[in-house]
């Protein structure tokens, strides 16, 4: 097992390589610093020397991979590659364009982000299960056709809309909840459950429809005939049986996305002005300030391959015959 | 002058695609199989019937001129600088009737007062008259229901007056059955919808009017194509990506099977909306450091959306790639691809003729699918501020601009209940058909029913 865990650990290593040089030959290669400078500063009439300032304050002024002017191991190091790009391997982020700590930043944003994505998630996860196997139970009667109807029109609504409608009802209309705003410790629950709500029913339709058919899976397996043909009741195969087994694939799949919750819902956080991830990375891409998308990216790569190797571990786990070696 | 724009010229290979794929299955009773059992869903074909329309509307959409202005001085030809399509010749009466400011469906009047001169020489704050909603009644406030009533009616008579010939069309190409049925029903909804509109559109604003005044109606319409061109359009041009390194992957295993492995899961290791956003950024900012690589504002915006649709590709094509390299593991180790390979058949025959037309249920399962999600993605996108060119009429410029209006007292909703609508009804469609194609194409889902 910890043989396997080194071994995933280490194939981790150039993924995140690869996602570092994207990123680098996306931000600084395509797009050069002068790009991002003119950019910033107004493309029309801007000198030369404010670019070099611009650059200068940022730390944009060095060669790109090789620094030939420099001695020993600084040729390699006092670049743009080495200080901005393979820094971020030890969460180095540096500063945000407006000069601000991105990575004191993602520590403080990253609760209020938990707080909405976290109750989302969870709720979210036992709703859709639940829908999808009370379809189940009803299946082959006009129960289970209008549920299904209801799900494809309910996922053919864009997100923007339920959040835009939930608002409008709930904070506006009916005042349930603050329009917008966040605060720290309990508090955050008066303005976390609508955000959490909208969230949970938005989902249904994809979430329910995609547990459903992998319970549809399960129940036309051998070993669920049999338990009928023994007698059982049609609440005792769903609960014991189908749902039981079922679950192997639900959790481990869900352990998957567990480690991005982290990075926040970008649309959620900016329509009720979450402080979180999210909501810093749509300022950030709003504003255009590469430094902050670019740890972002960095970021999402690694909760990425945390997320696949915690579904390995949790597949041993769950179900014992799986052996990871 | 006709022009020809990037995306025009996809979207006309595309159709041209879609009609040879129908040729092809029309002359191969094997490939015609499981679309029998698409054609006789009744769900999947009403589904289809909208999806046509739509389609039909993009494709009018995509027929782009610039118009013709009076000779100059030497008699030479000169054209507008502005690029309109047929679409916006047949809706003209739409684009003229411009108003000053926001307006209601249906209103004879501004929505917020203004002060209007009387002739007398006094001032008084009012709602003013609109310039062409319901500019022909002499009287807004009383004769307007029972004129917009008859108005519907004529409509409603136009409508079924066109649908009688395409109906009989209809009865005499396809066989009795649910799916007619189904066919029929649709089309006398779309049929009296596209007729009441018809009537009515040239003396209200059926949907008001937005902030500066523009017909909604027209651009909820105008939002189709660039719908439709995402949700078409991106699947289409990774496509080739896709199904190469998929394929070969899968084929050849070994070397190209853990590059190609690598590459996707690098790409899929960065979050979409991150690595979308990333690329839009810096197409953006080239695009601004290049104003020489188009001479029209059409042309940035089309060049603007033709990248997206890479761009949105380039994160699409990594799950198809994945579902391929999976299939042809399988095929390759079938009996007849040994026994091709036994006789000295190429590798690239064997990949043409065997791998290929074994794994194209694949590909056409996940174009159908991805569409709805492209669609929907465009919106969330347009939001995040990495969509389409905000000059574009889309449906996710439509959300943008009509949200903040929802703090406004009275509420201004109409722009969000035109783009909910018709948004609504191509995804809806999209959905229910992809769910038909995958039931009958994908041979699990066939077994199990």
């Amino acid at each position: 097992m910890t043989a396997y865990l080194l071994r995933r650990l280490l194939y981790a290593v150039p993924i995140l390589i690869g996602v570092n040089l994207l990123t680098f030959a996306l931000f600084f290669l395509v797009n050069t610093p002068d790009d991002m400078a003119r950019l910033h500063l107004g493309v029309k009439r801007v000198t030369p020397e404010a670019v070099q300032k611009w650059k200068a304050e940022r730390g944009y002024d060095k060669p790109l991979l090789f620094n030939a002017g420099a001695a020993g191991l600084a040729k390699v190091s006092d670049t743009i590659f080495f200080r901005h790009s393979l820094a971020m391997f030890a969460f180095r982020f540096g500063a945000s364009d407006d000069g601000r700590d991105i990575a004191g930043e993602i520590k403080t944003r990253m609760w209020p982000s938990l707080a909405i994505a976290l109750p989302t998630f969870v709720i979210g996860l036992a709703v859709d299960i639940s829908v999808a196997l009370i379809l189940l139970f009803f299946r082959r009667t006009y129960v289970e056709w209008t549920g299904v109807v209801a799900l494809v029109a309910m996922m053919s609504v864009s997100s923007l809309f339920y959040i835009i409608g939930g608002q409008y009802l709930f904070a506006k209309v009916w005042q349930l909840a603050p329009i917008s705003g966040y605060q720290d410790g309990f508090n955050a629950a008066r303005f976390v459950w609508l955000p959490i709500l909208i969230g949970v029913v938005g989902g249904i339709g994809a979430g329910a429809r995609w547990y459903r058919t992998l319970f549809l899976e399960e129940a036309g397996k051998d070993y669920v005939r049999t338990a009928r043909a023994k007698g059982l009741s049609e609440a005792r195969v769903l609960f014991r049986h189908i749902l039981k087994n079922g679950m192997v694939p639900i959790l481990t799949g869900a352990v998957a996305v567990f480690p991005l919750l982290f990075m926040g819902s970008l649309i959620m956080e900016s329509f009720f002005g979450i402080p979180g991830l999210g909501s810093y990375t749509i300022d950030a891409i709003n504003a255009q300030d590469f430094a902050i998308v670019r740890a972002m990216v960095f970021l999402g790569a690694v909760l990425y391959i945390a997320g696949l190797i915690l579904t390995d571990v949790s597949y041993t786990l769950v179900d014992p015959r799986v052996r990871l070696r | 002058m006709p022009v020809l724009l990037w995306t025009d010229a996809l979207i006309f290979l595309l159709v041209a695609g879609l009609a040879g794929f129908a040729y092809l299955v029309r002359r191969h009773p094997h490939l015609a199989v499981p679309w029998r059992r698409v054609a006789a869903d009744p769900l999947a074909m009403a589904a289809a019937v909208v999806l046509l329309c739509f389609t039909a509307v993009a494709v009018l959409d995509s027929l782009h001129y610039r118009p013709a202005l009076p000779p100059g001085p030497n008699g030479e030809a000169q054209y507008a600088a502005e690029v309109n399509s047929v679409l916006d010749r047949a809706l003209a009466v739409l684009v003229e009737h411009q108003e000053k400011s926001y307006s209601a469906p249906f209103a004879t009047r501004l929505f917020a007062k203004e002060a209007i001169s009387l002739p007398d020489g006094r001032t008084v704050r009012d709602y003013p008259r609109l310039a062409w909603g319901g500019a022909h009644l002499a009287d807004p406030d009383r004769g307007r229901a029972g004129d917009i009533a008859g108005k519907a009616g004529l409509g409603l008579a136009l409508g079924l007056a066109a649908w009688l010939p395409a109906a009989w069309l209809v009865r005499r190409r396809l066989a009795a059955g649910g799916a007619r049925r189904a066919v029929l029903a649709t089309l006398l909804a779309v049929c009296l919808v596209a007729g009441v509109l018809a009537v009515l559109a040239p003396y209200y604003h059926v949907f008001g009017t937005d902030k500066v005044g523009q017909d909604v109606l027209y651009a909820t319409i105008k939002s189709i194509r660039t719908g439709v061109l995402i949700g078409a359009l991106t699947t289409l041009v990774t496509l080739p990506l896709a199904i190469g390194l998929g394929v070969s992957a899968g084929y050849f295993g070994g070397r190209v099977d853990d590059a190609v492995q690598y590459l996707y899961t690098t790409l899929n290791s960065i979050p979409g909306v991150l690595l979308i956003a990333a690329a839009v950024l810096l197409m953006q900012a080239q695009l601004e450091t290049h104003p020489d690589w188009f001479e029209t504002g059409a042309e940035r915006a089309d060049l603007r959306l033709l990248f997206l649709c890479l761009i949105l590709g380039m994160t699409n094509w990594t799950g198809l790639a994945r579902l391929l390299r999976a299939e042809t593991l399988k095929v390759r180790e079938l009996d007849y691809v040994i026994a091709a390979r036994a006789f000295g058949v190429s590798d690239g025959r064997i990949l043409t003729r065997h791998i290929l037309p074994n794994v194209q249920h694949i590909v056409l399962i996940s174009v159908v699918m991805d569409f709805s999600g492209l669609v929907l993605a465009e919106a969330v996108l347009s939001y995040v501020g990495v969509g389409v060119d905000p000059g574009m009429m889309s449906f996710g410029n439509m959300i943008n601009g009509a949200r903040l209006e929802l703090a406004r007292e009275p509420v201004v909703w109409w722009q969000l209940v035109a783009a909910f609508l018709f948004m609504f009804v191509l995804v809806l469609a999209a959905n229910l058909f992809a769910d038909s194609v995958r039931d009958a194409l994908d041979p699990r889902t066939r077994s199990r029913t």
